[in-house]
Formats: C-alpha cells, sequence, structure tokens
C-alpha cells in the first residue's frame, strides 16, 4: 500500500490539550507511503467519519490509519466507514495515540514525539496490509441446552418459542433443577412449584424441544454453528414411551428405604422412583445400586405388576448424536459441604458446627424440603432426629462463604435473602418458636429485598445477632450453640432444637469436566467464565457458547432467569442467520512449507488446528499437513509462536508486518 | 529406629508422674525414649508474646541438638512443647534466611528434618494391632471422655494432627485397650492452661465445664495427653468442687496410664496413685 492517509484525531481536549495534533499531521505527511494526513477535532464524529470517505475517494486511498483511541473502542467504526466508501475494511489501522500517549503523559514535546512515533508503526502495518475477506460459516439452527433448571428451562423455552428447535439434557431423572425443590421465594413468599412446574410441563410438551433427562453430555465436537453433541442416555431400565407413568411400579417396590436425592436425605423413596410428584418427565427410573432385580436377580415385583410393560431390565447407556449451532450451559449449583470429607485442602469444612454429626444440624436445602408443602413431612417442619416440633431454631449464614481460611472467599449472595426467608417460614408454621439468625453483613440489595429483611425482624420477630459461631455442641437433646454478638460484645449461647447452616453455593458437580468438553473457561472455584464482564456477560470466549444461571456466579432466581432470557436472545441473533460471518483475523498455515511436525495441534487453546493431507485432484497423496478450521480459530497466535518451519502466520497481524514496524523505529 | 524424647520442663517438674506413667508404658512395648542431652526450655507461652525470634530460635536449639545427636523421630509429651518445635520446624523449612539465621544464633545447623511427634504418634507408629494383642487387663470398666484440649489438635497448619474440630485418634488408641469412650462436646475445648496462674476463677470455671459436660455424657474418667490439663482437671478439681459446691470426683489419667493399666503395669508404677483425684 503507498496511498495511505492519516487522520490525526484531537478527541476534544483528550488527546490534544497533551499532543501537538497539527504537529503531529505534518511530520505523518512525511512518513514513506503516506498521502495525506490531516487532524480533526473528532474523527468518529459523523462529519469526521465523512473526511475519512472524502479522502480515501478523493485522494485515491489504498490504506487509513486513523490516530486516536484505543482499537476496541472504534476499530469498527471506522473499519465500517472505510467500507461505505469502497475499502476493503481490513486496511484500516489505528494508532493509539490517547490511552498509549496522550493520557498517561505529561510533557507536550514529548508526547508529541511519541505520537509521531506511534502513527509510523502503524503506517508501516498498514503498508504491508493485506485486504482480507470475512469467513462465512453454516449454521445448524438448533440449540443445545446443557441443564433443566429453571435457567435452563427459561433459555430452551425462549429459544422454542422463537421457531427454533432445542435439545435439552439432563442429568437428574426430572428436569425442575434445584428450584423445583424450594418451598416458597423470596421476597414475594410464592409457592415455588406453583411458579416452575407449569414451565417444566411446557418444556415437556413443547413440539420443539427435544428432552433427554437422565443423560449427559459425552463429547463434544465441531465450531460455532456446526457443534456435533454426543449425548449418554443413561439406563433407565424402563422404556418412557410404553411408560404411563401410573405408579404401580414404586408403590410395590419393596425397597422402600433408600436416601432420598431430591429431598437431600431428608426423606426416602424406593428403588424405583419418580423425584417427586410433579416430575418431568413423569416416568420412573430403577437405581441399578439398589434394586433387588439388578443387583441379584431377585424381586422383580414391578415388571409384573407393570401393565404396560415399560420396565426392560436389560437397559443400556445409549449414546446419541445431536447437531447444534448453538449452546446454552445452565448446569446450577451445589452446596458447599460443610463437613469433614472435601475435595480441595484449601476447604478445611466446619468439623465445629457438627453437620453429619447432630442430626438436628441440617444445611438450607434440606430445610426448604422440611418446610415445603411437597416435603418428606407434608410441609410440617419437624426436626430428623425425633419428629418433634423445634420451638427454637438457630440460622447460620456464611458457612463457607467469605472465609478466605477454610471456605471460600466469594459472598454466595443469595443466603441473606433465603436465611430471612426461613426464619420467617419457621415463624407461619411455629407460632410460640423462636427464631435466631448469626450473620456477618447483611447483603440485601434488590427489589423489595431489604423490606423483606425488615419484615423478617420486625413482624416476624426474628433475632438476628451480628457475629460467628465458634461451637454447636450437643447436651440432653438440646443443640447448644454457642457465638458472639459483636455489636453488644457480649457472647452469646443459645439452646436450639434445630440448626440451619446456609452453606456457600458451588458450581454443580462434574463443571470442570463439562467445560473441558466445551473448551470454555472456568475460574478458581469452576464457576464458568464470561467472555467480559460488563459488555459480554453470557458469552464466553468460544463463539457460540452461552451460559446461564449459577453456573456462572451464585445467583438467584430472577437473576437467574435474565441471564437465560439473555443467553436465549443471544441464540436467536445467532440462528436467524443463514450464515455466521467471522473476524477475518485468523492464523493460516503455509501447507506447501509446513513440516507435518504438528506441535501445533495440541498447543492451540481452541482444538481448531487439524492434521490433514495435502491430495492432488486426483487423489494421490502428496504429503501430510496441519489446516487451520477457520469456524474455531480464534485468532490468538499461540501456533505462530510455536510453529518451527514458520508456516503459521496470523492474517492481518503477520510476521512480516510486525518486522517492519519494528524496523521503522530504528 | 532411636527415638529421642525431649521432656520440656513439665515432666521433669510439676508432672513428673506422667514420665513416669511414659517411660512405664513405652517401656513395655519396647520402646525405649533417649531424652536429648542439655535440652533448654521451648519458650512456651512466655518467648512468643515477647520476643519473636526468641521463640524461634528456644526450640531451634533443641531442634539442632536432636539433628546433633543424631535423632531422626524426637517424642515432646506436652502438646505445647510439641507445638512450639514443630512451629519453629516449620518456619525454619519455609524460609532459608531465617535458618540460616537461627542456626547461627544457636549455635549448630538445624535442616528441620527432625520429626516432632506427640504420644498418641507414639502409639500409632507401636501399632493398634500390637497394642491391642499386648492387652492383658482389657478396660471394659471405663468409659474414657477422651480430652484433648487446644494444642494437641491445633493450630492445625502446624500440627497436622487429625481433624482440628472432630478429633478421633485418641478414642481409636482407647477403643484398643477395650474401654468404652463416650461421646462429647468439650474434646477440644481450653482447660484454662497457663491462666491457673493469673486469674485462677477462670480456669475453675473452664475446667469446669469440662469435667461436668464429661460426667453428664456418661464418662467415668477422663484421659488426657497433656501435663497442663492434667494438672488443672485433676490438682484444680478439689478447687472446681469447692467454689462450684458440687461433687465430681473424676479421675483423669494420663493416655499412657490406660495403656500401662492394659498391658498389666500397677497403678504404682504408672504414678497414678500421686494423682490427686483417685
Amino acid at each position: 500500500m503507498s496511498r495511505i492517509g492519516v487522520f490525526v484525531c484531537w478527541c476534544g481536549e483528550n488527546i490534544a490539550r497533551t499532543v501537538d495534533v497539527a504537529q503531529v499531521a505534518d511530520a505523518a505527511a512525511q512518513i514513506p507511503g503516506v498521502r495525506s494526513s490531516v487532524h480533526y477535532k473528532y474523527v468518529c464524529s459523523d462529519p469526521g467519519q465523512a473526511l475519512i470517505r472524502e479522502k480515501i475517494e478523493s485522494e485515491k486511498l489504498d490504506a487509513v490509519v486513523v490516530a486516536s483511541c484505543s482499537p476496541h473502542m472504534h476499530l469498527k467504526t471506522f473499519r465500517k466507514t472505510a467500507q461505505r466508501a469502497g475499502l476493503n475494511p481490513y486496511l484500516v489501522e489505528m494508532a493509539n495515540i490517547r490511552e498509549h500517549c496522550s493520557w498517561v503523559h505529561h510533557d507536550r514535546k514529548q508526547a508529541t514525539a511519541k505520537a509521531i512515533e506511534i502513527i509510523r508503526l502503524s503506517v508501516e502495518k498498514a503498508r504491508n496490509d493485506a485486504a482480507l475477506q470475512p469467513i462465512r460459516v453454516p449454521v445448524t439452527r438448533r440449540a443445545l441446552v446443557i441443564g433443566g433448571g429453571v435457567a435452563g428451562i427459561q433459555a430452551a423455552l425462549d429459544i422454542a418459542d422463537s421457531g427454533h428447535e432445542v435439545v435439552m439434557v439432563e442429568r437428574e431423572p426430572s428436569i425442575g433443577g434445584k428450584m423445583a425443590g424450594l418451598s416458597e421465594t423470596f421476597p414475594t413468599l410464592d409457592c415455588s412449584q406453583c411458579i416452575l412446574t407449569p414451565r417444566m410441563v411446557e418444556v415437556g410438551q413443547h413440539p420443539r424441544i427435544k428432552l433427554y433427562s437422565y443423560s449427559e453430555v459425552e463429547k463434544v465436537e465441531g465450531f460455532v454453528g456446526n457443534f456435533k453433541i454426543t449425548i449418554r442416555q443413561r439406563a433407565r431400565y424402563v422404556d418412557v414411551n410404553k411408560c404411563t407413568g401410573c405408579g404401580e411400579c414404586w408403590n410395590v417396590c419393596p425397597l422402600k428405604r433408600n436416601r432420598s436425592e431430591f429431598d437431600f436425605g431428608m426423606g426416602m423413596r424406593p428403588a424405583i422412583y419418580i423425584p417427586f410428584p410433579q416430575a418431568v418427565p413423569a416416568r420412573p427410573v430403577i437405581d441399578k445400586s439398589q434394586c433387588a432385580k439388578l443387583i441379584r436377580n431377585g424381586c422383580g415385583l414391578c415388571e409384573k405388576k407393570c401393565k404396560a410393560g415399560a420396565i426392560n431390565f436389560k437397559d443400556e447407556d445409549r449414546l446419541v448424536e445431536e447437531s447444534v449451532g448453538a449452546v446454552v450451559v445452565a448446569t446450577g449449583y451445589k452446596l458447599y459441604s460443610i463437613g469433614k470429607s472435601q475435595p480441595k485442602a484449601t476447604l478445611a469444612g466446619y468439623g465445629e458446627y457438627g453437620y453429619g454429626k447432630y442430626k438436628d444440624v441440617i444445611d438450607s436445602l434440606q430445610f426448604e424440603r422440611l418446610v415445603s408443602a411437597s416435603g418428606p413431612t407434608g410441609g410440617v417442619l419437624k426436626r430428623p432426629s425425633d419428629g418433634a416440633i423445634p420451638k427454637s431454631v438457630v440460622f447460620i449464614s456464611c458457612v463457607g462463604s467469605r472465609d478466605n481460611a477454610k471456605g471460600l472467599p466469594y459472598c454466595s449472595k443469595i443466603c441473606c435473602m433465603y436465611t430471612a426467608k426461613h426464619s420467617m417460614l419457621y415463624k407461619h408454621k411455629v407460632h410460640d418458636g423462636q427464631a435466631y439468625v448469626f450473620y456477618m453483613d447483611i447483603r440485601a440489595g434488590g427489589k423489595g429485598y431489604e423490606e423483606f429483611v425488615r419484615r423478617a425482624i420486625e413482624q416476624d420477630g426474628a433475632q438476628y445477632y451480628r457475629g460467628r459461631v465458634s461451637k454447636i455442641t450437643e447436651e440432653r437433646g438440646k443443640l447448644i450453640v454457642r457465638g458472639a454478638d459483636t455489636l453488644s460484645g457480649t457472647p452469646v449461647t443459645i439452646e436450639a432444637d434445630l440448626v440451619v447452616l446456609a452453606a456457600a453455593m458451588r458450581p454443580a458437580d462434574g463443571i470442570e469436566e463439562l467445560a473441558q468438553k466445551l473448551n470454555i473457561g472456568y475460574d478458581e472455584f469452576g464457576f464458568l467464565l464470561e467472555s467480559h464482564p460488563k459488555l459480554r456477560p453470557v458469552e464466553t470466549n468460544t463463539a457460540g457458547i452461552f451460559i446461564a444461571g449459577a453456573c456462572h456466579s451464585p445467583k438467584d432466581i430472577p437473576e437467574s432467569v435474565a441471564q437465560a432470557s439473555a443467553a436465549a436472545s443471544k441464540v436467536q441473533v445467532m440462528l436467524a442467520a443463514d450464515e455466521l460471518t467471522r473476524e477475518a483475523e485468523i492464523a493460516a498455515i503455509n501447507e506447501q512449507t509446513c513440516a507435518a511436525c504438528f506441535t501445533c495441534v495440541p498447543t492451540c487453546p481452541y482444538h481448531a488446528i487439524e492434521r490433514t493431507e495435502v491430495r492432488t485432484p486426483k487423489g494421490a497423496f502428496v504429503k501430510n499437513t496441519a489446516r487451520v478450521n477457520p469456524g474455531l480459530c480464534m485468532g490468538c497466535g499461540t501456533c505462530v509462536s510455536v510453529c518451527p518451519s514458520k508456516s503459521a502466520d496470523l492474517q492481518g497481524f503477520t510476521d512480516q508486518q510486525v518486522y517492519a514496524m519494528v524496523e521503522s523505529l530504528a | 529406629m532411636r527415638l529421642g524424647y525431649y521432656p520440656g520442663c513439665a515432666l521433669h517438674g510439676s508432672s513428673n508422674d506422667y514420665e513416669q506413667s511414659l517411660r512405664a508404658c513405652l517401656g513395655k512395648l519396647e520402646v525405649e525414649p533417649e531424652e536429648i542431652r542439655e535440652w533448654v526450655c521451648c519458650g512456651a507461652t512466655a518467648a512468643h508474646s515477647l520476643n519473636h525470634k526468641l521463640s524461634i530460635a528456644l526450640p531451634g536449639r533443641n531442634l539442632a541438638l536432636a539433628e546433633q545427636q543424631g535423632f531422626e523421630e524426637m517424642l515432646a509429651p506436652c502438646p505445647l512443647c510439641s507445638m512450639q518445635l514443630l512451629k519453629a520446624s516449620k518456619l525454619i523449612k519455609e524460609d532459608d534466611g531465617l535458618r540460616r539465621e537461627i542456626s547461627s544464633i544457636v549455635e549448630g545447623e538445624i535442616s528441620g528434618r527432625v520429626n516432632v511427634l506427640n504420644l498418641i504418634q507414639v502409639f500409632q507408629q507401636v501399632g493398634l494391632d500390637r497394642i491391642k494383642g499386648a492387652v492383658k487387663k482389657p478396660l471394659t470398666d471405663l468409659k474414657p471422655a477422651c480430652y484433648y484440649g487446644c494444642l494437641l489438635v491445633r493450630p492445625p497448619e502446624v500440627v497436622k494432627f487429625d481433624d482440628p474440630e472432630q478429633p478421633s485418634s485418641m478414642e481409636a488408641i482407647v477403643n484398643a485397650l477395650g474401654a468404652m469412650p463416650v461421646e462429647w462436646n468439650f474434646r477440644t475445648e481450653c482447660c484454662g492452661a497457663g491462666m491457673t496462674m493469673a486469674k485462677e476463677e477462670t480456669v475453675l470455671d473452664l475446667s469446669h465445664r469440662i469435667l461436668t459436660d464429661a460426667q453428664q455424657h456418661g464418662a467415668n474418667c477422663l484421659v488426657t495427653a497433656c501435663p497442663m490439663c492434667h494438672v488443672n482437671l485433676d490438682m484444680k478439681q478439689y478447687d472446681i468442687e469447692r467454689s462450684y459446691s458440687v461433687v465430681i470426683k473424676l479421675p483423669v489419667y494420663y493416655l499412657s496410664d490406660l495403656v500401662g493399666l492394659a498391658l498389666g503395669i500397677s497403678r504404682e508404677a504408672l504414678g497414678i496413685d500421686r494423682h490427686f483425684v483417685t
């Protein structure tokens, strides 16, 4: 390129205050290859862009350098401007003389000199620029939603209602997630199941949603717009098509005393079961670790009783393949395990609270089941040890949260609210009972949230103590809770009948393995990473994969639902197009010089490089080579730095360009 | 392997019954701890509240002596001593500059390779199966409340021994002797320790709670592995009874007393007759 136009921006006072823009424009005009050089108050404004278009036409410019702010800010703007004037958008370069120069310097003379050098580099890059074409990839207009909790349900329904097919994969026998087990929700105290179950039924009956329950994502291949997903359907031992959900089988099953996962151990279930009456699909599964027929070929009563002939003891796991264009991950959370066994050495647990040792020390999800109308006690609050109605209940918040020493450093965000809710629900059920809450701070930011907490304290008489509990012991059937009231500076001892621990929220089991399959990022706690915390909150760094709900960070229901709808709308935008356009600045491998060492293949963080062969048009083998999949490559350049034969290069940012830039400084 | 022995001040002074007991008991199990020659004070609580470096140098000196005398393992039956030794060893291993400085102060090279053991760990090394096999008089009448006190399991990052909140190692040994340890609450609570000099009421209050809780949970004796705890719970028990107008009369044994009794050693040989509550 030898007819380059340079446009020096004042950015109002931002650049012009520190940099002598007129002098810079004059100096830029002297750089070899520059045809025209001007300065203007706001190049990004309409008249500023008009100036660029006019100069491209009048001076027949073949490349443009805008010396202004960061390319993150306006590169797209100026590329579009150039495109409208008929110039290939990849022939536009930006010289950042604001963040890299005027904002960080005081000395006008030196800053001006530096701005000229920055422009010299960009001009040199522009001289070596090549016209690139954006990459187009076809789109499979279906989406995968992983996780059938409230976030997954919302995302699936939004996408399906907009006309696209959805594949939903849920690990448990039923969709519904944690919300299906909650009693009532804050801050309105409306019944959780009453809100959720109609949505679950909608998913189950939706003509465009294909539900795989009791299934997991086994393998993910492909790239944005063209994912190939292998799903493992775990053996259910019940044919869901024949089964009518009548319930004869679980009524007749003699092995009724198995820990119910849905009730978090507060209730029991048979070996053949549906997790709860409103389950979707309302089809049972057989727990193969408990069923007498499957263990030792005994019993078999359910098979005899089933009129539909739906029981199949020879059932096996099945692998199914589905093609989708986009993925929403909504795998949710689990609670921090309070007791002794911890997955990591940094999590020491809270042995002093006796969770797992004293039956009446339970966690908050267990409490939800005890007060839920659909719970094992039918909504009557009975404590686990002896079934007595507890007359005094202690709630402890921040168990595992905000604790660098033995828990997790982050705030689990929802515990303040649900603990206030718990204290209210308790008071509504046991009028002569007393609730006590130990808290660190009350974090009640949200619509109607602070008012809700005040209601718990003022109307329902929960006694709040600002302080931690040091130890829980048991004496004569009472739990002795010893803690501190740091506002009055006195130690507190409470004789409680029941203690509820608000354990920290952690991402669900297996999240790291799933993230690795999907090739998306996660933080040190396993929470999935968004692409940008402010502006791309539901996107991941892998194109076509989106996140929603508590797999991203601790969240309450409204927030999970909002994020799920946001993710769904991103999917809809993607699926609305016939093909996807991606930026052209990706890696390319020169297949002539590639030595087929394949060092780049394992190095690529996006698994975008594959081994392939070069063949003549007649099919004769010529050589092995590495090849970049343009649908997957994110243009990070890692392959360029490791390629021993210098065959990999990043288009729009070639080695040649970088060397030319460096040499121009000398 | 040779086992070094660091008695600390207590086992040569007020708690020499503890030394008598553990020597008799370990001897029966063919473990002969050799006293570290020229050992000095571990620094106890005084050193670390006055001078940080001194609190490392004092146990450091003992570690250096143990290394010079060719020991790889050393028994420190007092939990405060063993904690101080372990803490110094940890700090020295983590910071080579500090290691060289302390080595020069104590005039002896310290590498931190000596493994400091408490009494429970020595029994664990002997092996529960072996102890079980050697039992001559099973302690079937005893329902001990196993009392760990504060320092045997804490701070967890220093002592790295058992669970700091719900420990179980002492119960396992007592079980092997045929006794039935009780479930109780105050296994790792503080007995008041050195407050016995400065503010006796505190010790009486805390120790009173410990003894009462043990009795309420059905214990007919208390077992400890700490000389200081023994002083507060045994020697002070009369004062506790007097200040709270109660009768407790709960015998307090060292862990080695119980092992010794089960192995058939007499109460006199173990020094149990010298306890206050019998």
